[in-house]
């Protein structure tokens, strides 16, 4: 055998040496226009929450101020009182207070996103370290945590979270910690499902037989494999617990006025109809826009991950 | 089969313990406590209160409050005189014997009569919204998976997640705020009208077919989410079916298109969705607490969110218990369905 053909195998091993599931997942990703553009979006949404005051500096508004200048139409200005010589500008109008409804949307951002963002991590911690547990442990554990899990999912969802929050004194924690609480059901029960799975697996049986114990197995051998699902599964829950948010605020339940959040600056808006449409459309349209960018997002990396796709 | 039906059923007897202590426990957790709603009046004297905390039994110890609450208390005698001893039998049946109690508020009504009479309006709303969601929602998924990757699955899928994100309550504002608010008929009034103030404790409400131009607005609001959900669900289980080795024979058999996707494909294809079924129309009862909201309809799930802040107890934890109940029978419905329908599946 010639030197040459050593060399030959030696390269051809390099181009054969695969890259890992994440490379080829990012590198997926980046091909997917609809994902990347919904990434962007997200990213613009918590750019404009997150220059509130700086909004506030450019038009000369303020999210709390009131005034007497209640339903202007947007791009109106303030008329110029001795107060405020300046006059402002309001880019989407006023609301039945007088406050700048450009300058609340972008602090009402700043809340729902992390009412969502916080309780989705809460319920995914929750739900992934009992969903491998009961799925590693099985038996009692198991029976006992399902059982759990059944009890809760019997009782209509939104009305265990109405029942909870009128009980517990209602602000942006009680309700971070009442939907993280309540929401990891879902969760628990799909990385059980697959921890049963890896369980059964051969590498998990040599990790054993090399000595590694439970908890290591769980930590090192079967959580990596359920990145795919934890990652997709949070922005479903960040998507779908904005709603949950914006429909408890709504209804009165969640974080009390003056703050704002994209919920409750609907809560008023059906005795605005007449005197100020532009209230109940851009809250709304704010709160549909992110949480169909955190759908997309999800099933983009959910097909990003999938090894029954091909390129 | 009866052995599977009595299985199903025994094992769901722990899910029900679960709801009943779990509502009783919030319930206990909530501030004030049926004193505290009864005995607002600044007249009722600490006798009274005391007299009154007797008789409720407020001040026995939660598991046997919780046990009264389940069974009854018609064997135990209850202090009413405030001397310390028992002199007059207990009268709650206890939930178990279809005793909710009375309503704090309405006219201290009997729980279970009121919720007999909300949850009309409710399955009228919901029960349509399901329908809409069929009869919409079914086709577009078969239609979306034999045209598979073309515009019409493409338009479908994207109408689907569009729908899923919008958020319902709004939704039903816009729609209010279009048609009610800005769009007029020629004398003036809404083109559609947006709420349907009846209350069926008090007055009987005219039947359903004089007043369907109420349903329109609340039920497309509500059937869209129904529509996107199903069609979705029937899509994939279509697409399921249509790879199958039979429906490429009856291709090769020389049958019309139409023929295999209709009766060979979605035929099974329903089969899945039929296990639906089963929670979705349990899921009736408290599926619409939002959009009863926004429309002021008077049915159950807007009853029970004025119950909630009114601290009505006792309705507040019938809803939860009787919504939770139907929901365990739903789910067991759909499993015996999934069985009886699918030869696949044995009843062990």
């Amino acid at each position: 055998m010639s030197a040459d053909s050593v060399v030959t195998l030696d390269e051809k091993s390099k181009q054969l040496t695969g890259e890992s599931l994440y490379t080829k997942a990012l590198r997926r990703l980046r091909r997917d226009r609809l994902t990347v553009s919904a990434l962007l979006v997200i990213f613009l949404m918590v750019l404009f929450s997150f220059s509130a005051p700086l909004i506030e500096d450019i038009f000369n508004v303020s999210y709390t101020r009131t005034s007497s200048n209640v339903f202007a139409k947007p791009f109106t200005s303030e008329p110029v009182t001795e107060q405020d010589p300046q006059g402002g500008f309001n880019l989407l109008g006023t609301d039945d207070l007088g406050r700048d409804q450009l300058a609340r949307l972008a602090y009402a951002g700043q809340i729902s996103m992390q009412i969502a963002i916080l309780a989705a991590l809460l319920s995914l911690a929750i739900g992934v370290s009992l969903g491998i547990f009961t799925g590693f442990y099985g038996g009692i554990i198991d029976d006992l945590i399902m059982w759990v899990i059944t009890t809760l999912n019997s009782i209509p969802a939104l009305f265990l979270l109405i029942i909870v929050a009128a009980v517990l004194k209602p602000g942006a924690t009680t309700l971070i910690l009442v939907l993280g609480l309540l929401g990891w059901t879902g969760t628990t029960r799909l990385v059980r499902g697959e921890t049963l799975a890896l369980r059964e697996r051969e590498y998990i049986i040599s990790a054993r037989a090399l000595g590694a114990s439970n908890f290591r197995i769980m930590y090192s051998h079967i959580a990596p494999n359920l990145l795919s699902i934890v990652v997709v599964t949070l922005a479903q829950d960040i998507g779908s617990l904005l709603l949950t948010e914006a429909g408890l605020s709504f209804l009165g339940l969640g974080v009390q006025p003056p703050t704002p959040t994209w919920g409750n600056m609907l809560s008023n808006s059906q005795t605005f109809f007449n005197k100020g449409p532009h209230l109940v459309i851009f809250p709304g349209l704010l709160i549909s826009v992110t949480v169909l960018c955190m759908y997309i997002i999800g099933d983009g990396i959910r097909d990003a991950f999938d090894p029954t796709i091909n390129d | 089969m009866y052995r599977y039906i009595i299985r199903r059923l025994i094992q769901a007897i722990p899910t029900l313990f679960g709801i009943t202590v779990l509502s009783f426990l919030l319930m206990s957790a909530a501030p004030g406590g049926p004193t505290a709603a009864m005995s607002f009046s600044p007249q009722t004297s600490p006798e009274q209160r005391a007299r009154l905390e007797a008789q409720l039994g407020v001040n026995d110890p939660w598991h046997m409050q919780y046990l009264y609450w389940l069974i009854g208390d018609t064997w135990v005698r209850r202090d009413t005189d405030g001397d310390g001893e028992g002199d007059m039998w207990g009268q709650r049946k206890g939930i178990l014997r279809g005793d909710f109690g009375r309503s704090f508020t309405r006219g201290k009504r009997p729980v279970i009569e009121l919720i007999g009479e909300f949850v009309k309006p409710t399955i009228e709303l919901t029960g349509s919204a399901l329908l809409v969601g069929l009869l919409f929602g079914l086709p577009i998924g078969i239609f979306a998976a034999i045209g598979r990757g073309g515009w019409f699955d493409n338009i479908s899928r994207v109408m689907a997640v569009i729908f899923s994100a919008i958020p319902n309550f709004w939704l039903g504002l816009v729609l209010i705020l279009i048609f009610s608010s800005t769009l007029k008929q020629a004398d003036g009034s809404p083109f559609l009208p947006s709420s349907w103030q009846c209350n069926p404790t008090l007055i009987k409400c005219p039947p359903i077919y004089e007043r369907l131009e109420y349903l329109i607005l609340p039920v497309f609001t509500l059937g869209t989410a129904y529509i996107a959900g199903y069609s979705r669900y029937m899509r994939t289980s279509m697409l399921d079916i249509i790879s199958q080795d039979y429906i490429r024979t009856a291709h090769s058999k020389g049958l019309t298109p139409r023929m295999v996707w209709f009766r060979h494909g979605a035929r099974n294809a329903l089969i899945p969705i039929a296990t639906f079924l089963g929670p979705a129309i349990t899921g009736l009862l408290g599926g619409a607490v939002l959009t009863e909201t926004i429309f002021s309809w008077p049915g159950l799930g807007r009853q029970a969110i004025q119950a909630v802040t009114a601290q009505d107890y006792p309705f507040v934890m019938a809803f939860v218990v009787i919504g939770a109940v139907a929901t365990i029978i739903g789910y067991i419905i759909s499993d015996i369905l999934y069985a009886l329908i699918d030869p696949r599946i044995r009843f062990n």
